[in-house]
């Protein structure tokens, strides 16, 4: 299915969105979370953004203080997915301008909402931001 | 519904709603105490809040509370109890209001999940009518594609009435080339296959050629999806032509890749597809700027299309360009995974590539590393194995610890691959063994220690060598201390042991086994050092008294200088111990091992040193140290009689021949034992399995009412008079429990497998062990009982770990097959669906025979998976005694080799040798050692 699972985590390892795109049990989140963090929290500059484990890729990117993990299958394109999560910043950026760790955590579910116009079931549907965020658009007009 | 039991019954909702707290305040608490206590307790206050609120009957109220039970579920694993979340969810999906709408969708999308299924037939009418809007304003068109979201989302996969229900609401969606749509049509499809395909394969098919980019974006990707890996591909070939098209015009990226993902499937399965790709793909190598197309296309080259030598090496000369990339980690991991995809025909690439391969190991990125050792394990063979292997080896003495180990444990595995293939120079890979062991960090010393006594074992020539370092290790004080290397220290002490007669000087060896750190040692590892100096001191002694008898007349001359030395040695025992070793040391260097003196010495120093120990707690060194006491206590015995004139040539003729006997049984030859060894021996004459086999089959056939009744049938169908006593009570016993068993069979736990394992190992008081008595006088039945028994104890030790094996083997079968199943019912429908499509010229028969020929492949993949999964099993029972049957092409291969391989495999044959000399020597050993594979005594001519 591509991407299994798209987390946002700050530099302390503390989750800031999670997105599944299968079904997992809330004892199978926190694990995974909590390994999948610690592995890639401790890695460096100088080392590969890819990291495998279990029977995912994580395909991982710093901005700031926050870490964009991306849990994908193992035949998925890891440089594309690098450059998924790039779109996924750029578009917050260009809403929120010069998004920050706390307009992520005060409107977590605007995110959710860009998420869910980029990524279907696993699959990169949108690519560009201005149909991301015609819908929130739209819903800020309406509300 | 749940509640939260905490809540007060009724809440005024008015207040709810007037003083009700926003997301932003719940952030805002949760904020205010940053300490996890602070934070948890925050959560619990805020979710008792929320589930009054969430009940209110406002909806903004219950909005806002879905809203911040969201954000609790989804960032701090709230506990929320069974599905609160999901039916208020499910009640604002009806919403007008679009903001609640949105929330709801939300809410649902990631709150549903299998357990909570039972809601989404509440949903399923709010669903068809958002997926059929009346209008087609900006804002029915935004709640349609929530409506679709809702559709893909994990739940809905799990839900297959939901599928089969709203798939023709897809439909019109599908054919306006909503990604949206495609890509909730690839969840629906999966779903329910039968339902869903004929209706939504068209026109998802269709997509892929609309002009929309989109669209065949999206389709892309719902068919890479589609194609991906437990189903089977072939019936997508229909679609080449659109996707080639895609492949030639498209000019997104992200629809590229997702083709040649599909065509890196499609490939292989029809040789013209992959001639007419290869140019196409060739030029968006050449041409492509983006990195990920780039890497697409390599992989594409490299696993579909390995026949097209320019392309590959055109990809080839892309990875180089990866590996040679220093600012940029990802691309040179990204490299390295592609030289490692590269088809055994192309290694002389990886061989060129070796530079950078070799450089890599010491790269910053663990992931980067371990590739790289990956890939210089592909690149081992026969004429490199030593320069990779002292590569890695001195690499491994510069890594840190972790990837250290990694190294030392592919060089141990790569080098004792199916029986030291590889290797061909014995004496180097012993002295690596020792090296590696040397090394720090080392923690693979189970391996060495079984690799070292294992070389042993097979290679005779190795042996000088094998002790040479084996000495090495053991007179190294600084080891002794080193807990991971013990078993190798262990496997030494009993390759010294074994092969004493190899050894230079058994002084010196006596003296690094019973050195003062060997206290630090493990029992076991005591134990096996107190057993090799029983051997060296009995094959000193032996060989002294050959000596003895070449000059008889020297005797009387020895044996009284040693009993003076002894008495010396008895009254200075406590004082003055030290000195006198060291006189009696020094005295020794220079003289022969073998000499009287230097045995007296041993002596002495060895009661010293093992004397504390018939003391010890532990039975194991408790017993090779009386054992080793008592065998000199017998030498002294002699002497002291000789002492007191008493004695005569008798005395000496029977200590001689003590000793001679002694080593005759250490030096026997123990040879590796195969794991399907048991399969030749040939059964004797007048064993009539039936007999006793008989009522092992109903044991079998029957199910786990009467586990305890069954076992004990099948111990008596071995050892028949002896026991009929006891086992009659037993029988009554165990047949009473069955009984009571069947009448109250509820009341008893359901797990007769786990009782029937336990109860299969032999009792301490077992009759089987008083059948090792009965044998003495049976010539006739010994060899049937022998086997017998030692059948049964093969079957019963071994018995766990063939049934998990067995267990796995079932279960990853099982799991193939289900998928195979379940996929397969996808792809037959896609077929079906196809062939209706193009259905002009073939028509009912031609999909017969496609459907028919996609079967035995389906079940070619599942044998080959159990194939698989055996010779894994091969690789692990190889010492684990499984009465497996093993892989029959090694033994058709091992037969010839006996013939006429034997001078090209002398270094491996050195076992079979022993196969051809000694027929059934039947081996007794005063006790075992926990190195010696233990049913060595019994049969040990069978070799791999």
């Amino acid at each position: 299915m591509g991407i299994r699972f798209v987390l946002l985590v700050n530099k302390q390892g503390q989750t800031r969105l999670a997105q599944y795109y299968e079904h997992l049990s809330l004892d199978e989140r926190r694990a995974l979370e909590g390994e999948i963090v610690r592995k890639c929290l401790a890695r460096t500059d100088q080392q590969c953004s890819f990291v495998e484990h279990r029977n995912y890729k994580v395909v991982y990117r710093r901005y700031a203080s926050l870490f964009f993990l991306v849990g994908v299958d193992n035949d998925e394109n890891e440089l594309a997915i690098l450059e998924f999560i790039h779109l996924l910043v750029e578009t917050m950026d260009r809403h929120f301008g010069n998004v920050c760790e706390l307009d992520i955590m005060f409107h977590l579910e605007k995110v959710h909402f860009m998420l869910e116009e980029m990524v279907m079931n696993g699959c990169i549907v949108e690519t560009s931001k201005q149909n991301i965020l015609a819908p929130i658009q739209l819903m800020e007009k309406t509300s | 519904m749940a509640s939260a039991p905490s809540a007060p019954a009724t809440a005024p909702s008015l207040l709810d709603t007037l003083f009700q707290l926003s997301l932003d305040d719940l952030v805002k608490s949760l904020r205010a105490d940053p300490s996890a206590a602070g934070e948890s307790a925050a959560i619990v206050r805020a979710l008792s809040v929320v589930h009054r609120e969430i009940r209110a009957p406002e909806a903004a109220t219950k909005a806002a509370a879905l809203q911040k039970l969201t954000y609790l579920s989804s960032l701090y694993f709230a506990p929320v109890a069974s599905h609160p979340l999901a039916f208020p969810a499910i009640e604002l999906l009806a919403s007008p209001h679009l903001p609640h709408k949105r929330l709801a969708y939300l809410a649902a999308s990631l709150s549903l999940h299998p357990s909570s299924l039972s809601l989404l037939p509440l949903a399923t009418h709010q669903l068809h009518k958002d997926l059929s809007p009346s209008t087609s304003s900006a804002v029915s068109h935004h709640v349609c594609a929530l409506a679709l979201h809702l559709l893909a989302s994990p739940a809905a996969a799990a839900a297959p009435d939901l599928a089969v229900h709203l798939a023709h609401d897809l439909v019109p969606h599908l054919s306006r080339g909503s990604p949206r749509a495609i890509a909730a049509a690839v969840r629906v499809m999966a779903a329910c296959p039968s339902g869903a395909v004929p209706l939504l394969f068209k026109p998802l098919a269709a997509c892929l050629a609309s002009p929309d980019p989109r669209a065949s974006t999206a389709a892309a990707a719902a068919f890479c999806e589609l194609s991906a890996p437990p189903a089977d591909p072939a019936p997508f070939l229909p679609l080449a032509p659109d996707l080639y098209n895609l492949l030639t015009t498209s000019r997104s990226n992200w629809a590229l890749i997702k083709v040649l993902k599909v065509f890196a499937r499609l490939a292989p399965l029809e040789s013209r597809l992959a001639a007419r790709i290869v140019d196409p793909v060739c030029q968006l190598l050449s041409s492509s700027s983006a990195m990920s197309l780039t890497i697409e296309c390599i992989h594409t080259v490299l696993t579909a299309l390995p026949a097209h030598a320019a392309a590959v090496a055109l990809a080839i000369g892309k990875v180089k360009e990866f590996l040679g990339s220093s600012d940029d980690p990802n691309l040179r991991y990204l490299g390295l995974l592609a030289l490692g995809m590269l088809s055994p025909a192309y290694v002389s690439t990886v061989n060129e590539s070796h530079d950078v391969i070799v450089l890599s190991l010491g790269d910053p990125d663990s992931n980067i590393r371990r590739e790289a050792l990956h890939l210089t394990m592909g690149m081992v063979d026969d004429n490199n194995v030593q320069d990779i292997a002292g590569m890695l080896a001195s690499h491994a003495a510069r890594s840190d610890p972790e990837f250290a180990n990694e190294i030392l444990g592919a060089v141990l595995a790569a080098c004792g691959r199916n029986v030291y293939e590889l290797v061909s120079d014995f004496d180097w890979y012993v002295l690596l063994l020792a090296d590696i062991a040397k090394s720090l960090h080392c923690a693979q010393g189970d391996e060495i220690g079984r690799q070292l006594v294992d070389v042993g074992l097979r290679v005779k020539d190795a042996r000088p060598e094998l002790v040479q370092s084996a000495r090495t290790l053991l007179i190294d004080p600084a080891l002794l201390g080193n807990q991971l290397i013990s078993p190798v220290l262990s496997s030494a002490a009993w390759v010294c042991g074994e092969y004493i007669n190899f050894v230079k000087d058994p002084v010196e060896l006596v003296e690094a086994l019973l050195q003062p750190r060997t206290g630090l040692l493990p029992m076991s590892v005591r134990a096996v050092y107190i057993q090799a100096v029983l051997k060296v001191i009995t094959f000193c002694c032996n060989l002294y008294c050959e000596r003895l008898n070449d000059s008889n007349k020297e005797l009387d001359l020895v044996f009284d200088e040693s009993a003076i030395d002894q008495t010396a040695v008895r009254s200075s025992e406590t004082e003055i111990r030290p000195g006198e070793d060291e006189i009696l040391m020094a005295s020794t260097t220079e003289k022969d091992p073998f000499s009287q003196k230097s045995i007296v010495y041993m002596i002495s120093l060895i009661e010293a040193t093992i004397g504390p120990l018939v003391e010890c707690k532990e039975v194991e060194v408790l017993e090779r140290a009386h054992n080793l006491m008592g065998f000199l206590h017998l030498l002294r015995e002699i002497q002291e009689l000789k002492d007191m004139k008493v004695g005569d040539h008798t005395k000496h003729n029977r200590v001689k021949e003590l000793v001679k006997n002694m080593q005759t049984i250490f030096s026997q030859e123990l040879s590796p034992v195969s794991v399907n060894a048991l399969k030749k021996v040939s059964p004797p004459e007048d064993l009539v399995l039936n007999e006793n086999l008989a009522e092992l089959a109903d044991v079998v056939s029957e199910d786990d009412t009467t586990p305890s009744t069954s076992i004990f049938l099948s111990c008596r169908g071995s050892h028949s008079a002896e026991t009929e006593d006891e086992s009659a009570t037993s029988v009554g016993s165990s047949s009473l429990l069955s009984e009571h068993r069947k009448r109250h069979e509820i009341f008893y736990l359901p797990t007769g497998k786990a009782e029937e394992d336990a109860n299969n190992y032999p009792c301490a008081n077992d009759p089987l062990l008083s059948a090792d008595n009965r044998i003495a006088t049976e010539d006739k039945s010994e060899a049937v009982q022998l086997v017998s028994d030692w059948k049964k104890i093969k079957s019963t030790r071994s018995r766990p770990k063939v049934v998990k094996l067995d267990g796995e083997d079932f279960l990853s079968s099982m799991m193939a097959n289900a998928n195979i199943a379940k996929e397969n019912s996808l792809s037959c429908t896609v077929r079906g669906v196809l062939m209706g499509r193009d259905a002009k010229p073939l028509s009912s028969p031609k999909v017969s025979d496609r459907t028919t020929g996609g079967m035995p492949k389906n079940m070619d993949s599942g044998e080959s998976s159990s194939q698989r999964v055996e010779n894994i099993d091969d690789g692990i029972g190889s010492h684990s005694r499984t009465s497996k049957p093993q892989n029959n092409e090694k033994e058709k291969s091992a037969i010839p080799l006996e013939s006429d391989g034997k001078e090209a495999r002398k270094h491996r044959t050195s076992g079979r040798s022993g196969h051809r000399q000694g027929k059934q020597k039947n081996r007794e050993r005063p006790s075992t050692q926990p190195n010696v594979v233990p049913q060595a005594p019994l049969i040990q001519d069978f070799l791999l």
